[in-house]
């Protein structure tokens, strides 16, 4: 038999970041995943820094390289990042153990989703990350002064 | 009432085409279809393929939300055509394409073989020891309302695809077993007829099995059906994460009952009148 071609329609990262409906719970998947890789590169980065005392470099006492204003906005990104992540964090765990979303119902026009169940726990836990966001911006801007 | 013959506004329907042994690559084609009130995204495609290019293919079967085979990606969403109306998504422009996350066999057809494999993969069928009671019944299992309500949602699925198109997951990582496949998994779990459940454990527990899903809840979005995938995924980890530490209540699979009476009936049932008709030996 002749070979048929066929066209690999997989969207790749493309599908990651967009396509599909764009839910809010979409939108937290992706940021999820972002401030997740943020927060390692972050670490690693920690362990290289930190690594560099052993040469006799330190990069982060006063008037080192890290007094400068671009890493006091790095450092905050940082904790953005690290609150964002862990309060979603939590939710993704009580979600994912089947908590929050619901039993099983009977699908009537028009559906209702364990989405919408679990939707009040997505907006508590974003109130909580940005209360945290809320206390260390305003420490950030304190050590600034 | 309004003529339902009446040609409401022409909508513009920009169609992916493909045909595997002539095109390297897809590309968009654009058809003027005069819509009328009441008129499917399918509908639209007929007209297209009787009075503008009979060469278009896609695929459908009912026409009404049943069979599973007209899953597209309409103005960017996986959904049903039959099961759309274009003026209810379309002003005047309407994109059309394939199912993404599947390949493309020609035109708007995609090639579901890897969702069905990857179905398959997961005994989506009632697994039990007494294998020989399943394949010749001498009796019948009994479950309650209840039981049957634990599961009933995830039986409405019509295979469709949609899911799997809308699945941020599974469009990185192919081998991810998709929403579809595992809330199947999940409706025979939940079934007490069924006693397979360690072994779909095997491959729901896997690398690529439930827990790459982390609840983006697109596939929930997307279903023409409300199966909610995503609802049957998290409670699948729930029992994975119950087995693996071994703190999942232990049932057995219902026991058959032989012969009527057994299941108690209410005891004021009239007795059946007599047959009017011999089935034939
Ligand atoms: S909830 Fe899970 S299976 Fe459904 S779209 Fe999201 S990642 Fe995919
Ligand atoms: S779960 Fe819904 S979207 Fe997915 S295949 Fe079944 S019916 Fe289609
Ligand atoms: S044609 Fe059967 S579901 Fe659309």
């Amino acid at each position: 038999m002749a070979q048929i071609n066929r066209h690999d329609n997989r969207l790749g990262l493309w599908g990651w970041l967009g396509g599909g409906r764009w839910g809010i719970e979409r939108y937290a998947y992706i940021l999820h995943r972002l401030t997740g890789l943020g927060v390692l590169f972050y670490f690693l980065m920690h362990i290289v820094v930190t690594s560099l005392r052993a040469f006799g470099v330190y990069l982060w006492i006063e008037g080192g390289v890290f007094h400068q204003p671009i890493f006091r906005v790095g450092e905050f990104l940082v904790y953005a990042a690290f609150a964002y992540h862990a309060f979603n964090g939590i939710r993704l765990v009580l979600v994912e153990l089947g908590f929050a979303v619901g039993a099983p119902i009977e699908p009537v026009y028009p559906y209702k989703t364990s989405l919408d169940v679990q939707r009040p726990l997505l907006i508590v836990m974003m109130i909580l990350a940005a209360i945290f966001l809320a206390v260390g911006g305003y420490e950030a801007i304190g050590l600034a002064r | 009432m309004a003529d339902s013959n009446k040609t409401v506004r022409d909508v513009k329907f920009h169609v992916t085409r493909y045909n595997p042994e002539t095109d390297a690559a897809p590309y968009v084609k654009t058809y003027t279809v005069p819509v009328r009130e009441g008129m499917t995204v399918l509908d639209g495609l007929h007209y297209i393929k009787e009075n503008l290019d009979g060469s278009l293919a896609w695929r459908f079967s009912c026409r009404m939300g049943i069979c599973g085979s007209c899953g597209m990606l309409l103005n960017g969403r996986p959904t049903l055509a039959c099961n759309t109306q274009i003026l209810h998504i379309a002003e005047t422009q309407l994109t059309v394409g394939p199912l993404p996350n599947f390949d493309i066999i020609r035109d708007l057809v995609p090639d579901l073989m890897s969702m069905f494999e990857k179905h398959r993969s997961l005994k989506p069928y009632v697994v039990r020891a007494d294998e020989a009671e399943v394949n010749d019944p001498a009796g019948e299992f009994y479950q309650t309302p209840e039981q049957l309500e634990a599961y009933l949602q995830f039986t409405y699925c019509i295979k469709c695809g949609c899911c799997m198109a809308a699945c941020p997951t599974l469009a990185t990582d192919a081998r991810y077993l998709g929403p579809m496949p595992l809330s199947a998994a999940q409706r025979y779990n939940q079934d007490t007829r069924d006693d397979g459940r360690p072994q779909r454990n095997q491959v729901t527990g896997s690398a690529h099995g439930a827990f790459r899903c982390h609840y983006a809840g697109e596939c929930s979005r997307a279903c023409p059906k409300g199966v909610d995938p995503a609802k049957a995924i998290q409670h699948l980890k729930r029992r994975l994460v119950l087995d693996y530490l071994r703190l999942a209540r232990r049932k057995k699979a219902c026991q058959k009952l032989h012969g009527p009476g057994q299941g108690q009936p209410p005891g004021n049932i009239p007795a059946a009148p007599p047959k009017t008709v011999t089935p034939s030996a």
